[in-house]
């Protein structure tokens, strides 16, 4: 089994794929906790991190990851770059392929740039967002924590609470989860939710109450403010009165909810500061997760030519 | 039409002479470390973990103290990524505490090209600086590729690059025995 040459989403990845990803992602924990938090196995690739939308953690994340495993690493970010200047995507790529590198990481505003781009370069391509369509890496990380907080994902009834509607974060956890035989439910304003969404076996509800009452997971995802003034919502804090998961919505719960969040947090919107700092929060077990799971990715694309990982399996210890 | 190729096995050490041979190991590895002072012994994985256990177990038998053991997984080390791929399951690595003035003995199944070996030392490089580093191996089968040379042997042989060295430990395969297969 391998992966291919590109992680563009969890849509077209089989359930063993992402479970490899996840086993994978296992032993990269232990590297960060080394006094030399490096290991050699991508020593002399080279990996470009292309960021035409503004990020932070998962730039970092990314970046962390890469130099983790001895690979060396650009950034280009699209302001100050030949972007700025009218260059088309392939351009950019294929001028920076010209520099013999082995892999882009890439975030853009459009959905389905990292497959065009992975379609027209050589170099593995890591989707790392793209517009509203998937981050595959972001839920790859919550399907790790969530397997770790609970020993397992199948039969886990996880709810995506708020902007599903724009979040590339939704779409891919509903891939990974469904895939991996969670349940999954959608919860906020209707103006936020994708119309169809049930078709896809997902569960709808109008009322955070209901969610929380038969949630084990609630993945608070970031309500985009920049979104705000189309009217998708009243007000930020008409929105916490009704969806912000609160302590004393909680408290109701039969039992305890593991509470995660994508980042960046509006506290006091989409989330209590409570419940974000809370026992039940695994907000910051995500991040650390976030570095182990690219790890994995980044490894087992840069040997991914699907006949040799074939034969490693089958080969010997 | 070509005939399917018939494995031959025949068996180098079985249980019995399995244990003699461990036995005299953990005896050489006294003797080589001068006693237990300072002494680890590092299992790569897997059946080199087992085998270290065993080992440390003998000696403690022995000498009445406590033998620090850590395991090895090398595969982040390894020098062939392009050409075989990811390996799909990474085990465990872990050190007891710093390595820095130890005698670190590395401890193996078998001994081969000395590609393993070589990325241990890498490994073992970035856990501290050990005073010194052996190498211990059950099966020594010739064949290097690397100035590699093992400090401790429990068994020589020749083999031909076609053959293959199975090791087979109790705690993971039921019983103890070395076969040779070609």
């Amino acid at each position: 089994m391998s992966l291919g040459k590109d992680l563009t989403g969890l849509e077209h990845m089989t359930a063993g794929q992402i479970r490899l990803i996840l086993d994978t992602a296992e032993p990269f924990k232990a590297v960060s906790e080394r006094p030399i938090k490096k290991v050699p196995a991508l020593r002399g690739k080279t990996i470009v991190n292309l960021f035409f939308e503004a990020s932070t953690r998962t730039r970092v994340s990314f970046e962390f990851a890469e130099k983790r495993l001895s690979a060396d690493t650009v950034n280009v970010a699209a302001t100050g770059s030949s972007v700025s200047k009218g260059e088309t995507l392939v351009d950019t790529a294929r001028n920076l392929e010209a520099m013999r590198i082995d892999m882009v990481v890439i975030r853009h505003p459009s959905s389905g740039a990292a497959e065009f781009l992975g379609n027209r370069i050589a170099s593995n391509v890591i989707n790392a967002g793209d517009g509203k369509h998937e981050h595959p890496t972001q839920a790859l990380l919550d399907l790790l924590t969530i397997r770790d907080k609970h020993g397992k994902i199948e039969g886990l009834k996880v709810c995506l609470v708020g902007d599903v509607l724009h979040s590339r974060v939704a779409r891919s956890n509903l891939w990974g989860l469904t895939k991996l035989g969670a349940e999954v439910a959608v919860c906020g304003p209707w103006t936020l939710m994708p119309r169809g969404i049930e078709e896809l076996g997902v569960r709808v509800f109008g009322r955070i109450e209901e969610a929380i009452e038969w949630a084990d997971v609630l993945n608070v995802l970031r309500l985009q403010l920049e979104r705000m003034e189309k009217g998708f919502i009243p007000s930020l804090r008409e929105y916490y009165r009704v969806f912000g998961v609160t302590p004393e919505r909680l408290e109701r719960s039969p039992r305890a909810i593991t509470i995660m969040h994508p980042g960046p947090m509006n506290r006091g919107v989409e989330i209590d500061s409570r419940v974000a700092d809370g026992p039940h929060s695994v907000i910051l077990d995500q991040v650390t997760n976030g570095v182990a799971v690219r790890m994995a990715v980044l490894y087992l694309l840069a040997g991914g030519r699907a006949e040799l990982a074939d034969a490693a399996k089958g080969g010997s210890e | 039409m070509p005939r399917p190729k018939v494995e031959e096995r025949t068996t180098l050490l079985d249980a019995r002479a399995m244990s003699r041979a461990l036995q005299r190991m953990a005896v050489e590895i006294l003797e080589l470390a001068h006693g237990t002072h300072d002494l680890l012994l590092v299992g790569i994985q897997r059946r080199g973990v087992e085998l270290a256990e065993r080992i440390a177990r003998l000696i403690e038998k022995e000498e009445g103290v406590a033998v620090p053991r850590g395991a090895l997984d090398i595969t982040l080390y390894r020098d062939d990524l392009g050409t075989v791929g990811p390996k799909p399951v990474i085990g465990e690595t872990h050190l007891p505490g710093d390595l820095s003035g130890k005698h670190a003995v590395i401890v193996d199944d078998v001994l081969y090209t000395g590609r393993t070996v070589r990325a241990a030392l890498d490994e073992l490089a970035d856990f501290g600086r050990p005073k010194r580093i052996s190498l211990c191996v059950l099966v020594d089968r010739g064949g290097r590729e690397l100035p590699i040379q093992a400090d401790i042997v429990g068994k020589v042989l020749k083999t031909a690059p076609g053959d293959r060295v199975d090791v087979q430990v109790e705690e993971l395969d039921g019983r103890d025995q070395v076969d040779l297969v070609r």
